[in-house]
């Protein structure tokens, strides 16, 4: 499956014992130490590591883009021979236009918003070519990213393009110059799923055609399984492993990587099976770095020796890498075993059925672009629809997971619902009390039954205040307790969500942002609401993290029977944590089901594209490649009849286009919204599944 | 739930740096040191002055008039024999006073203003916002002729002049505070929890408009002596023959080339408090920034 490329090809770009410092306070903080790769041509290598692992560092030290108070102190770069850091500005601008290029990470802010993208592209264009031919040029760099339309696209300013087309240009952009390296930093960490996989497929063919060398730099596992070849893992500013996607994935030898593996939520692993297996504590700041191995402090195979003497990077026979003392002793436990199968939290009896939360046709749009001059005449405005119709129930002690691209609607129908937006139209019932739409005009008794928990926790959680203030706040408004009962409870509070009693006093800007999101969680549990919602509650964090905080959700709900609703973009995530799937899309429900029945035939053809561009990190695994055409809908004009039928890859024709699709439902309550019958999706989509399984084996 | 259920007073202090360390960053740097050392001395001129003068600030001794600053005279006396060291120095009481207490009446009723407005939002704040920069618009000096052409010169009506013309300033950088915080995840957890207006208005989010705000007065203290003096200077604001600075700045213009020190003497100090308060703004701004 992976080309063999090491032995052949000559090295584009070689790093060898760099050590990159930042100068804070009269001394130097070692940012990335001692660190040594080879990229070959063809070769895409892929950097892994969570946020203040020095990925970033890295890429800057190659592209010669550090900030002046940081240095090369040690080390060098070289790039198809020629030592970088050696070089004068003017050889590095050359460089810059012949060899190397950057595809950065924000991609509206990569560009600039005043010029077209058309002159932009043609900027990077050698100097010597007329106007005419660089037209022409710009349109045939803009049509191999397989932009639908170059020309209008050309003549396009940045903000009116989505996302995912200007990440296009972006790689455009970093083409144009036959590069012969090329640095991705995370280009498609801030894109929706599909749009992300297509994006990888691009990447992926394009480097292929022109044997194009590539430092693919992410915080997912799952992004760079899908697109690299090599991966080189880094942690607090050390290569820890280095070794083939395959070897990696297969038999990972680092605890951290295990570590790391393990962490991430499967498609189709669930709660009740098992709780993920997290990496404890955090990443060590640079200024107190550990004297020995710099993983130890978090490593549970820690001993003595290896919190004291620091490991060297072993080579193995197998163009393999690893920093570890005791890798030997370890290898045999593949990352399965380590997961224990039974000590599970949830037991998987049925629940007990009361309803907690009846949500009917629920409905909210927005007015767009409404001027003071139009209220007064009275005209209508524009909608966007960001909730249309939505109906669902909660039953106690079930999570519901809510999972939809961005413009799917999901944050508008949580904010509906805890009433922070103030709904259109439709019921909703907590408990049977019918629930007001804005929060200010519900009791303080509905209010205590319906907590949430926010996406960002820097901003959920008031800088001004301290922890214990924060904490103390529900259980004093919502809870009836005084002032000092309150005081005594928060300690318990802490206690429940793994910190330590001492967190009372310090101030949110003192924590980190795992530690953030479970004293909001500690806030949200508690009043003991009948209801949670979650909003992308671990987006923000590292997936070690959010792993851990997976963990004490799920430990949290089973102990207060709570009910809950999850949303996220995230499927892997949602279903781990779910009972019951919604798949929005255009502000629709589109299926919903159990979440084994989501993860089995038959799919909505939505959910089914979903499923299929989700990177995952089993690199065996066959799978289908279902990609999505073109981009999501304008809420403001949603399309008539199914609003999934303008990217459909099993789009059926005038029927899709005109008449809105019934509900289809098998016996276990699983619902389908489309046209196809569910016996037809079924046997469409598990003959997909075998082609792919036996296409493959004979790729083999 | 029976006692106070929140203390706006209580979270100023605990969440600004302590006394010492202000001092300390205040002075770390020559700039603020300086600021904050003239206004300090001022301060204490303009309280304990009226002890330290040789003369009456209303004290004439004709055989003394117009003399050059002597050791008896240390800043001169002016035309009516007046000694112009005593006038400057019982002449801060009265602008230190006026612009002191005018621009924190100004502050205060501007954040309850800009807090309350701001977070209610709608229609309210719309007309409120749109009538404040009418005011805005104009001239301070221009609004200020125009009451004081109305009410009549009087130190109450040039405490009345600061707050009218000071007021729309402090709420806007104020508004513009609230309406950065108000959207925040932390609010809309306030409100999910049904918190009173005043707990969300003074406990949540007026933490976040104190760094802006701190610098804010201090800016409107150095701008309300440069009004206080230009009303003396134009006759309209603090009446003779009280030593107000811009007032003696207006008696004294037409006799520059007889007597400049009694002249000179009370530019001098306006240009000293009002670049010594802008130093120290600049070192406040210092201090919060360094807290964070």
């Amino acid at each position: 499956m992976t080309r063999d490329t090491s032995k052949m090809s000559s090295p584009v770009l070689k790093i060898s014992d760099l050590t990159v410092s930042y100068r804070a306070d009269e001394r130097w903080l070692d940012a990335v130490r001692d660190f040594s790769l080879t990229i070959r041509a063809g070769e895409t290598y892929g950097l892994v590591g969570e946020s203040g692992s020095g990925k970033s560092t890295l890429v800057l030290a190659i592209m010669r883009y550090l900030a002046r108070n940081a240095s090369v102190r040690q080390g060098s770069i070289a790039l198809n021979g020629l030592d970088l850091l050696a070089l004068r500005t003017d050889e590095m601008r050359r460089v810059w236009r012949d060899q190397l290029r950057l595809v950065p990470q924000n991609s509206l802010s990569a560009l600039n918003p005043s010029l077209r993208i058309g002159p932009q592209v043609a900027e990077t264009l050698a100097p010597s070519l007329d106007a005419r031919e660089k037209q022409s040029r710009v349109i045939e760099l803009l049509r191999m990213v397989r932009l639908a339309d170059p020309a209008r696209v050309a003549n396009s300013y940045p903000h009116q393009l989505s996302g995912g087309m200007t990440q296009r240009v972006l790689i455009a952009l970093a083409l144009s110059g036959e590069p012969s390296l090329l640095l991705l930093d995370e280009p498609t960490t801030n894109l929706d799923v599909t749009t992300e996989a297509a994006i990888l497929d691009l990447l992926k063919d394009l480097m292929r055609e022109r044997n194009t060398a590539a430092l693919y730099v992410s915080h997912s596992l799952g992004v760079v399984a899908q697109i690299c070849n090599r991966v080189a893992v880094l942690y607090a500013g050390e290569l820890v492993e280095d070794a083939s996607v395959a070897a990696l994935f297969a038999s990972p030898l680092h605890p951290y990587t295990q570590g790391l593996l393990d962490s991430v939520p499967r498609i189709g692993q669930h709660k009740r099976a098992a709780p993920l297996c997290s990496i404890a504590g955090q990443i060590p700041p640079l200024d107190a770095l550990p004297t020995g191995c710099v993983f130890a402090p978090r490593c549970a195979f820690a001993t003595d020796f290896t919190h004291e003497v620091r490991p060297a990077l072993e080579s193995l026979d197998d163009a393999r890498r690893v920093r570890c003392h005791r890798w030997r002793e370890l290898k045999p436990n593949v990352p399965s075993s380590v997961v224990p199968r039974q000590s599970s939290v949830v037991n998987d009896e049925t629940p007990v059925t009361a309803l907690v939360l009846n949500v009917s046709n629920l409905q909210k749009s927005f007015d767009v672009d409404r001027s003071l001059l139009d209220v007064l005449r009275g005209r209508q405005t524009r909608k966007l629809r960001a909730v249309d119709g939505v109906t669902f129930e909660i039953q106690r002690g079930e999570t519901l997971g809510i999972v939809g691209e961005s413009g799917s609607g999901k944050t508008t129908l949580a904010r509906c619902i805890v009433g922070l937006t103030e709904r259109d139209d439709g019921q909703l019932t907590l408990l049977d009390i019918p629930l007001a739409p804005r929060v200010e005009q519900r009791t303080r008794e509905v209010l205590r039954h319906l907590q949430m928990v926010f996406q960002n926790p820097d901003e959920a959680l008031n800088p001004y205040l301290s922890v214990g203030e924060i904490l103390r706040r529900p259980l004093q408004t919502l809870a009836s307790c005084t002032r000092a009962e309150a005081d005594a409870r928060v300690p318990q509070l802490l206690a429940s969500v793994r910190l330590d009693p001492a967190y009372a006093a310090r101030t949110p800007p003192q924590l980190s942002g795992g530690e953030k999101q479970r004293v909001a969680i500690a806030r949200a549990f508690a009043s003991h609401p009948d209801l949670l919602l979650f909003d992308e509650a671990t987006s923000g964090l590292d997936v070690s993290v959010q792993a851990s905080i997976l963990n004490l959700l799920n430990e949290l709900q089973a102990q207060s029977q709570s009910a809950a609703l999850f949303i996220s973009h995230d499927l892997a995530v949602v279903g781990f944590l779910s009972d019951v799937i919604a798949v929005m899309y255009l502000g629709r429900v589109m299926e919903l089901g159990r979440t084994s029945d989501i993860f089995n035939p038959p799919h909505h053809p939505y959910t089914e594209a979903l499923l299929a561009s989700v990177p995952t990190i089993d690199v065996q695994q066959p799978r289908e490649r279902i990609r999505l055409a073109g981009d999501l809908p304008s809420p403001v004009d949603v399309p008539t009849g199914c609003p999934f039928h303008t990217r459909c890859p099993r789009f059926l024709g005038d029927v899709c286009v005109n008449v809105e699709p019934p509900w289809r439902v098998d016996a276990n309550g699983h619902a389908i919204y489309c046209h196809i019958p569910l016996d037809e999706l079924r046997r469409a989509q598990k003959e997909k599944t075998r082609e792919v399984f036996e296409t493959s084996r004979v790729s083999q | 739930m029976k006692r106070s259920r929140w203390t706006a007073a209580d979270t100023a202090v605990s969440r600004l740096p302590s006394a010492v360390r202000t001092l300390r960053i205040l002075f770390a740097g020559p700039a603020s040191a300086f600021g904050t050392t003239v206004v300090v001395v001022f301060l204490l001129l303009a309280v304990f002055g009226s002890f330290v003068t040789p003369y009456g600030d209303t004290q004439q001794i004709s055989s003394e008039a117009r003399e050059p600053p002597s050791a008896k005279h240390l800043f001169g006396t002016d035309r009516l024999g007046r000694d112009v060291f005593s006038r400057v120095i019982v002449g801060a009481r009265d602008i230190l006073s006026l612009a002191g207490v005018g621009s924190l009446v100004a502050v205060a009723l501007g954040t309850l203003i800009g807090l309350f407005s701001a977070y209610r939002g709608g229609w309210l704040d719309e007309i409120l916002f749109r009538f404040f920069d009418s005011i805005l618009a104009l001239p301070s000096l221009l609004i200020a002729l125009l009451l004081l052409g109305t009410v009549g010169p009087s130190r109450e009506s040039v405490l009345l002049v600061i707050v009218i013309v000071y007021v729309p300033i402090v709420a806007r950088v104020v508004r513009s505070v609230v309406l950065a915080t108000k959207p925040k995840a932390f609010i809309e957890s306030a409100r999910t929890r049904g918190e009173s207006l005043a707990y969300i208005l003074f406990r949540e989010i007026l933490p976040s408009v104190l760094p802006t705000l701190a610098v804010e007065a201090a800016l409107r203290f150095s701008y309300a002596i440069f009004l206080v003096a230009s009303l003396g200077f134009l006759g309209v604001g603090v009446q003779p023959p009280s030593p107000d600075w811009g007032l003696m700045v207006k008696e004294n213009r037409d006799y520059g080339a007889l007597t400049p020190w009694a002249l000179y003497f009370p530019v001098a100090a306006i240009s000293l408090v009002v670049i010594g308060v802008n130093l120290m703004a600049d070192g406040i701004k210092r201090v919060l920034s360094d807290e964070r």
